[in-house]
């Protein structure tokens, strides 16, 4: 029993020491001032433009990723076809790559002497250190959440249920809606919400790639290095703390999506 | 094809599923490879590229680099520190979750996925707001080499429990009972049955944590002060190189670090071929 109660505050005093306390923090100092402050800062016009800027990107991002990751589960769970793993290990490269790493590799391709870049600067149209440099580096680093969620789901799912509406006559996209679509919409939705909290909280690939122009190009995460930078912290906190109040609700979407995840 | 399908039903469930034809396989993977090759592949591709356009020679003096060579040396070891760390809370952490019950379990539980939730750069920040110059408990640890496996603890604290603690859900404690009633003590138990049965987990979300520590800026860039040879990590110099207008040097280095995530990525498929070699049979 001693040894039970030393390991439960083992854990918990790490997790207090490293989660909890800081958070708390947050908060405590983004208040401490009161709210003028703290609306002072979000009310400004570039930190206004900061979070369009994100969530522009965030709102592009997620349903490319959503019906990319949903294609790409189907098709390493029942397709047969050469170099799957291949193709498993570059869905899984943005979890393991330094997203400075991806800022980088983006810099170069759309870079006036990029391999894309030239034809793109040809044509007038500007997209490093502009959004459409900012949205690819949101789709790339994102790439693998809803796949990976759907994965394991589809597996566990098993095809007897499609084969049966197939013997029975439904189409290919009959099956989908209304069949394998519905079994796996928890999977689903848990992987759009982990790809939204990547999208949002993205810096290191942004911070290569968008030129950090304020009012222009700065993003939220950007905006917070911006404030801290400058020496305003009540605007770094401002900003933070809204960014973290997003982080606690996808939490709490978490905990209430993942048990009804399983098949 | 479906139609033969249907015909027999004795027809075997792998060819059943081939049933839906090789046209649309080859559609379906089509599309998948394009995008991929378009937001993922061709960038990576002009990254090599631009690193060993100016040769090999080009290639070692940018890695070669005082300057680099430090940074990448702190990187990896504060990230090996880190995993040794989240080795052992990792593996604490999700046997109380498991085994043990409190009040407030389920929501330490979502609590252990928060620096998957929070911006990285919102880390950063809280942790400097509680460890450094203006600390309230007067730990000032802002701008040290101990705040970057702070921060990195931080950001990598989940990937060890949530692959220990499924498999610390499926492990029966008979085993554990049998060894205890054939008088085998607590720590034999341990040794003996739990360990063996949790190392791949262990070794799985290890080397997952590792890779998130060798890549990781966002929380590290207010709290590190960056201080190159010092407590510049190689993202950040990465991040320098560019935007002091040496992306071919940058781009030599962040192909390390790409090498790193590649054979990490083949270390975790190794672990899971291997963890689940019993289940395919």
């Amino acid at each position: 029993m001693a040894k039970r109660l030393g390991l439960r505050a083992v854990a918990l005093g790490y997790l207090l020491v490293i989660l909890l306390a800081p958070l708390v923090m947050i908060f405590y100092r983004t208040f401490e001032n009161g709210l003028k402050p703290v609306w002072d800062a979000l009310s400004d016009p570039n930190t206004v433009h900061a979070f369009k800027i994100t969530l522009i990107a965030t709102a592009i991002a997620v349903p490319v990723n959503t019906v990319f990751g949903v294609l790409c589960a189907l098709a390493i769970v029942r397709r047969r076809f050469r170099g799957k793993g291949l193709l498993n290990a570059f869905i899984d490269l943005p979890l393991a790559l330094s997203p400075v790493v991806v800022g980088l590799a983006l810099f170069l391709l759309y870079g006036r002497t990029g391999w894309f870049g030239t034809w793109f600067a040809d044509h007038g149209i500007q997209v490093l250190f502009a959004l459409p440099a900012i949205v690819l580096a949101t789709i790339f680093v994102s790439v693998p959440f809803v796949a990976r969620e759907v994965i394991p789901t589809l597996r566990e799912l098993g095809n007897e249920q499609e084969q049966a509406a197939a013997t029975l006559g439904a189409t290919r996209w009959q099956r989908f809606w209304r069949i394998t679509l519905p079994s796996i919409r928890w999977a689903v939705i848990y992987g759009v919400v982990l790809t939204t909290a990547r999208c949002l909280g993205e810096y290191g690939a942004v911070a290569v790639v968008s030129g950090r122009v304020e009012g222009q190009t700065e993003t939220a995460t950007l905006r917070v290095e911006d404030y801290t930078l400058n020496f305003n912290t009540s605007g770094a906190y401002a900003v933070s703390v809204v960014l973290a109040a997003t982080a606690v609700l996808v939490l709490v979407l978490m905990t209430l999506i993942k048990p009804r995840e399983a098949v | 094809m479906e139609a033969s399908a249907a015909r027999a039903p004795h027809v075997r469930p792998r060819e059943a599923a081939r049933a839906g034809g090789r046209a649309s396989t080859a559609i379906s993977v089509g599309i998948i490879s394009t995008f991929l090759t378009v937001v993922v592949v061709l960038p990576i591709a002009a990254l090599v590229w631009e690193s060993h356009k100016s040769g090999a020679d080009a290639f070692w003096q940018a890695v070669s680099n005082p300057l680099a060579v430090s940074a990448l040396k702190l990187t990896f070891g504060a990230a090996f520190i880190v995993v040794l760390i989240n080795i052992v809370f990792g593996t604490v952490t999700a046997w109380v979750l498991v085994r043990d019950d409190f009040p407030g379990r389920s929501i330490v539980n979502a609590v252990i996925d928060l620096p998957f939730a929070l911006p990285t750069i919102v880390a950063g920040l809280t942790l400097l707001a509680l460890y450094g110059p203006r600390s309230p408990i007067g730990i000032d640890v802002a701008y040290t080499r101990t705040a970057i496996v702070l921060a990195l603890c931080f950001v990598t604290l989940p990937f060890v429990v949530r692959t220990v603690q499924p498999v610390l859900l499926e492990l029966d404690t008979e085993m554990e009972e049998a060894a205890r009633s054939l008088g085998a003590r607590q720590t034999t138990v341990f040794r003996r049955i739990v360990l063996p049965n949790l190392l791949p987990g262990i070794l799985s979300g290890a080397v997952l944590a590792l890779a998130r520590a060798l890549g990781e800026i966002g929380s590290l860039v207010l709290i590190a002060g960056n201080i190159p040879g010092h407590t510049q990590v190689v993202s950040v110099y990465v991040l320098n190189q560019i935007e002091s207008g040496d992306p071919s040097g940058a781009a030599a280095v962040a192909v390390v670090l790409l090498g790193a995530s590649f054979v990490l990525l083949l270390a975790v498929g190794a672990l899971r071929f291997f963890v689940t070699r019993y289940e395919r049979g």
